[in-house]
């Protein structure tokens, strides 16, 4: 294989053989001791072909003036250049972070919120629960589809506000109400953090709350001294993913909105798309996809420092 | 426990046995209610899809429209090359959840049963591959395929589900952990291969975990909009998810029309969650997805 030349220089020392083996045998152990290699051999062509090698080809194409179809030509840091003084880059940074502030921890407080109803103890459960997250299991086009249709002028978000009196606004067509839209509809996708919330629920130990009950805590306070802190390693990685994926939005503003209006949806994937595609500056693309790397970067390493002060780990992970 | 149970034993006063079934009539109403509101958008577009257009802003809302106007279906389909974008996705969807699920049980295997010196720094790489933003790669993937010749071919849907996928090794391995080692060691003795512990041993065990990784690869292959979209151009060509995006200019506002579109996208996909349901459930709870 390979693989076994990849990993010629570690290990084989480690265990030195005492005398007696032969050298023959002592290759095969070897042999025998790399055989993990055969298992993961896949993911380490994919990690050198898909992602390692694509990261230092972005690095590269950051550098260069490429116009599909045009040969490239090197010009420094002139697209981190321009980019830095693109407005549109700075406001489709800010949409992308109005969007965060408000999904990130909109989407964990109703996950949790739902997550905690679930597990209570009601008749015909299973029928509940796959209710709440069948709208997750459609997420994406075809829900946007839909929400295309519940935002429409005289559909039926706006015919519910006209029973109350109150005049809908223009939602997807309108630059103030279209982004609150889009974090709204998002909302309706919170079924995967649920789902791990509802699996975090259910290893939370009984003898904990037991043991509130005894101390004369009543509902709020079981949440507050024994749900929460037992839930903050899903909490933490729900938070994680969150931001990752909220940076990364870009199918409901694509079909939804076109970025508009006004560029009020426009996020930096999207942005990043229509330089890309659309207006096929790849080394432009590319440098504007590294600032955005370098923000989701730098949100998780401060997520990961925060995390020190209010994630609790009882359990230490096996393995 | 033993608290409550004595509770239970006594006779209790009616006040606070009222309280106790209003709080549960409450509790019951809120989670039937929640659930309503969020199976509403999906109610609401079955209902649309199957409306007539003169109907579609009737005060009081019909709120199940007799009889059914099925043409709606027959003309949304008529106006795109609606049956090649359904076998694209059906090509690159089926492709996607058994290459994706194979691969990465055998790395994940690879990641938790085996021991070799670079192990755990290797799987730093998936974790790293999980977290990192793949935005970065979309440009030079793209190059890399537009070299290759493969755009507007649906090879780069295909061709990256070879290679196992980090978020589904990392589910599988953790999976993996949780069964007991004493079970290989026992096959071991036997003189059992890695081959043939993960087929005999390790696989009868991990089905729900399996069917979890299943499920996630159908929804996110099938939902998957920004890669189909920037690889494949002719309109045959595309998959049902980037198609149905030319229905939203050209239906405009013919929004039952729109819905039967939809519907092409959320039927197969609920069809695949229910089928699925059962193992996928149990799967979340085993796997125990954490940090």
């Amino acid at each position: 294989m390979a693989s076994s030349s990849l990993s010629a220089k570690s290990g084989a020392s480690l265990r030195a053989p005492p005398a007696p083996l032969s050298r023959w045998r002592a290759a095969r152990k070897w042999l025998a001791a790399q055989e993990g290699w055969v298992f993961i051999f896949p993911w380490v062509v994919g990690f050198i072909l898909l992602d390692l090698g694509p990261y230092i080809f972005a690095l590269v194409i950051s550098f260069l003036n490429w116009d599909v179809g045009r040969p490239p030509s090197f010009i420094g840091f002139r697209n981190y250049q321009a980019a830095f003084t693109d407005p549109l880059v700075g406001k489709s940074l800010w949409n992308t972070a109005y969007y965060t502030l408000f999904h990130v921890p909109g989407s964990t407080v109703i996950a949790f919120a739902v997550a905690g109803l679930l597990n209570q103890k009601v008749r015909g459960m299973p029928i509940w629960r796959t209710m709440y997250y069948i709208p997750s299991v459609t997420s994406g086009v075809g829900m946007a589809l839909i929400w295309i249709w519940l935002f429409a002028p005289r559909g039926a978000l706006n015919g519910m506000l006209g029973w109350f009196g109150i005049d809908g606004p223009r939602w997807l067509t309108s630059t103030t109400w279209a982004m609150p839209a889009l974090i709204i509809m998002s909302f309706w996708g919170v079924g995967s953090s649920m789902v791990i919330f509802l699996a975090g629920l259910q290893g939370v130990p009984q003898h904990l709350y037991e043991a509130a009950e005894v101390d004369g805590g009543g509902w709020w306070a079981k949440v507050r001294h024994v749900t929460i802190p037992m839930m903050t390693p899903y909490i933490f990685l729900s938070l994680i993913l969150g931001v990752i994926g909220s940076f990364q939005v870009v199918t409901q503003a694509l079909l939804m909105t076109e970025g508009g209006p006004d560029n009020a949806t426009l996020f930096i994937l999207l942005y990043i798309w229509i330089m890309g595609w659309n207006a096929f500056k790849m080394g432009y693309a590319a440098s504007i996809s590294w600032i955005l790397f370098a923000i989701i970067f730098a949100a998780t390493i401060v997520q990961f420092l925060g995390a020190r002060r209010w994630v609790y780990y009882e359990y230490q992970e096996p393995g | 426990m033993a608290a409550t149970t004595a509770d239970a034993r006594r006779p209790r006063p009616l006040a606070l046995r009222a309280f106790r079934w209003s709080r549960r009539i409450l509790l019951y109403l809120i989670v039937v209610g929640g659930s309503f509101v969020y199976m509403y958008p999906v109610f609401f577009m079955l209902r649309t899809s199957l409306t007539k257009e003169s109907d579609l802003y009737v005060v009081p809302p019909i709120i199940v429209p007799l009889p059914p106007v099925w043409e709606n279906y027959a003309i949304m389909w008529q106006n795109g090359p609606t049956w090649s974008w359904m076998k694209n996705s059906f090509i690159v969807v089926g492709f996607s959840v058994v290459a994706e699920t194979i691969t990465s049980v055998s790395v994940a295997y690879g990641f938790a049963r085996t021991r070799f010196a670079a192990r755990d720094k290797l799987f730093i790489g998936v974790l790293a591959t999980m977290m990192l933003p793949g935005a970065v790669t979309l440009i030079p993937r793209w190059l890399i395929f537009h070299r290759l010749d493969m755009i507007d071919t649906l090879w780069p849907l295909l061709i990256p589900r070879l290679f196992g996928t980090p978020f589904y090794i990392f589910i599988m391995r953790q999976f993996f952990l949780t069964l007991p080692r004493e079970l290989d060691d026992a096959a071991r003795i036997d003189g059992a291969s890695h081959l043939q512990i993960l087929r005999k041993v390790v696989l009868p065990l991990s089905i729900p975990a399996i069917a979890t990784i299943a499920v996630f690869s159908f929804m996110n292959r099938w939902n998957d909009f920004l890669e189909p979209l920037i690889y494949l151009l002719r309109t045959e060509n595309l998959t049902l998810a980037v198609g149905l995006r030319f229905f939203v200019s050209r239906f405009g506002t013919e929004y039952h029309l729109l819905m039967a579109g939809a519907m092409l996208l959320i039927v197969p996909m609920i069809i695949a969650f229910f089928l699925a349901q059962k193992q996928f459930i149990r799967g979340i709870a085993l796997t125990g997805i954490k940090g």
